[in-house]
């Protein structure tokens, strides 16, 4: 199969050029966004910190804005240019990247929402149990496939996806220590259950950002590997390894 | 009640499935073929235009050629009906079977072959003669002069051809007072009356108007119900529209051939991909 990768200078027309690098620039730029309001929010919520929280909401708007506009463009491109091939397999791509993208940004802001929770409380600090790692190893995972997006690389996207698989052990051994805490103590039950809520947000933001490693893995090699496990999408990727010409 | 909704669910994850190997994946290995290209080499006077070509045509489906402009698209199709044989100094090995024929054969009549293998130009060339005798020509030519026998083949073929409605009510006018759009359409018309097996378009709609365009491309749709289809076309998208199967050719050669939906998608061949989409060769 032909590579498709970082070959926005070779269009017979400049414009389409210039047009598909920055639709590529954008959802960058959109990630970006998305991963610091992920990061904010984790701090709001272990720092029990309500102003950074309130930062964290108000600025979801922002990457609200970015989703529509990034879909007016490409729906733009669409129109005009009829996208063939990996320049097709690019804009759906980032069609779909940027809807997990926004909803990534949701799910920040619901964290967001649960730290001013927690910080209404009377005692608002308490055990946090491990959701601190949980948070830390998303933010990874967010950040590789964010990388592996920027450089188009469908193995380090494979290997972020992977990632996917113990952010979800991680979410449920945690989930079973919040059931125990909250049996032992009932008048935890309130608080423990914003943090099962952001905890929840934490294993969604794990799940979009496997979908954004798999719309790597189609624009590279034009299969789509939804839907099946990592180890099938592993084999489909060596496979077939691209045809240097 | 949940029950139910789960059991929804699960009929919707089996129909997903489903689609996922839906007709649009089309494969030659399934098809019934109609023409088979053997090692085909054209050569004009020492100039070899096309190398070694070896392809096959499926039965009743559209079949595009596109490449940029030399690549040895429009040289291929014509060596289906033998028009390259007017040109002296063009000269053909390799085979070219229709069923189990090879077509260069020398005992093969080349106008009863042309009969069988229809052809249509870029450039509409209706006779200056009736809208009637255009489409009548071919079947006079046959021998059949029988008013009955014309006149349904004739409502026929430009039923076939889309055009029945526009010039049912003024048949004996002449051909060249059409639009452009009418005549080409009247000259498919001509070419299927003889009843031909394949259909060979070459560049059907670069002369006409988007309308006239769609009207040839719903046509073509058409068509493949009862023709096996090839077409010559400048226009890419009108070969993802319009075709099952593409072949890209570049420099005589033919460097990619399969489904439609995958050389637009997904093209194996860098060549395919940088032409496809818009990019230097």
């Amino acid at each position: 199969m032909a590579s498709p990768t970082n070959r926005y200078d070779t269009h017979i027309s400049a414009q389409y050029n210039a047009e598909l690098e920055d639709v590529r620039q954008r959802v960058l730029a959109m990630g970006g966004m998305v991963e610091h309001q992920v990061t904010r929010a984790m701090q709001a919520l272990l720092d029990i910190d309500s102003d950074t929280a309130r930062e964290v909401i108000e600025n979801d708007h922002r990457v609200n804005g970015m989703e529509v506009s990034i879909d007016e463009e490409c729906s733009r491109i669409l129109a005009r240019r009829q996208p063939a091939a990996s320049d097709l397999r690019l804009i759906v791509a980032v069609i779909k990247t940027i809807t997990d993208l926004e909803r990534i940004g949701d799910e920040a802001e619901r964290i967001a929402r649960m730290a001013l929770d927690l910080a209404e409380l009377d005692a608002p600090r308490g055990p946090h149990f491990e959701i601190e790692t949980l948070g830390r190893q998303v933010q990874t995972m967010l950040h590789d496939v964010l990388d592996a997006f920027a450089r188009m690389d469908p193995e380090a996207a494979l290997q972020a996806a992977q990632h996917d698989i113990r952010i979800d052990r991680e979410y449920e051994a945690i989930m079973r220590q919040c059931i125990t805490f909250m049996m032992e103590d009932p008048r935890s039950i309130s608080r423990v259950f914003d943090i099962v809520w952001s905890l929840r947000s934490l294993e969604r933001i794990g799940d979009h950002a496997r979908n954004i490693a798999e719309y790597v893995i189609y624009f590279v090699h034009g299969k789509d590997v939804r839907h099946i496990s990592l180890e099938q999408v592993a084999e489909q990727i060596n496979g077939e390894t691209p045809a240097a010409d | 009640m949940v029950q139910t909704k789960e059991k929804t669910n699960m009929t919707h994850a089996i129909d997903m499935s489903a689609a996922n190997q839906a007709p649009q994946n089309r494969n030659l290995d399934d098809e019934k073929i109609a023409l088979t290209v053997r090692d085909l080499s054209l050569y004009y006077s020492e100039k070899q235009a096309l190398k070694s070509i070896n392809l096959v045509i499926p039965e009743k489906r559209v079949t595009a050629f596109i490449g940029p402009s030399g690549c040895g698209k429009s040289t291929l199709l014509r060596c289906f009906n033998r028009m390259n044989d007017l040109v002296d100094t063009a000269r053909v090995e390799g085979q070219l079977l229709l069923g189990d024929k090879n077509i260069y054969d020398k005992d093969v009549d080349v106008a009863s072959l042309r009969r069988r293998i229809g052809m249509v130009f870029q450039k509409p060339n209706p006779f200056p003669k009736s809208i009637y005798e255009n489409v009548a020509y071919g079947l006079r030519l046959a021998g059949i002069n029988k008013k009955r026998t014309l006149d349904e083949t004739v409502e026929w073929a430009l039923k076939g051809a889309a055009l029945w409605d526009e010039v049912k009510d003024r048949l004996h006018d002449n051909a060249l007072g059409m639009s452009g759009g009418q005549q080409q359409r009247l000259v498919i018309a001509r070419s299927i009356a003889v009843k031909p097996e394949v259909l060979l378009l070459d560049e059907p709609a670069s002369a006409l108007d988007p309308i006239s365009t769609l009207k040839i491309e719903e046509l073509i749709n058409e068509l493949k119900h009862d023709y096996t289809i090839v077409i010559v076309t400048h226009n890419m998208q009108q070969a993802a529209r319009v075709s099952d199967y593409t072949a890209f050719m570049y420099l005589g050669d033919l460097v990619e051939y399969g489904a439609t939906d995958k050389i637009f998608t997904v093209p194996e061949k860098k060549q395919t991909e940088d032409y496809i989409t818009g990019r230097y060769g």
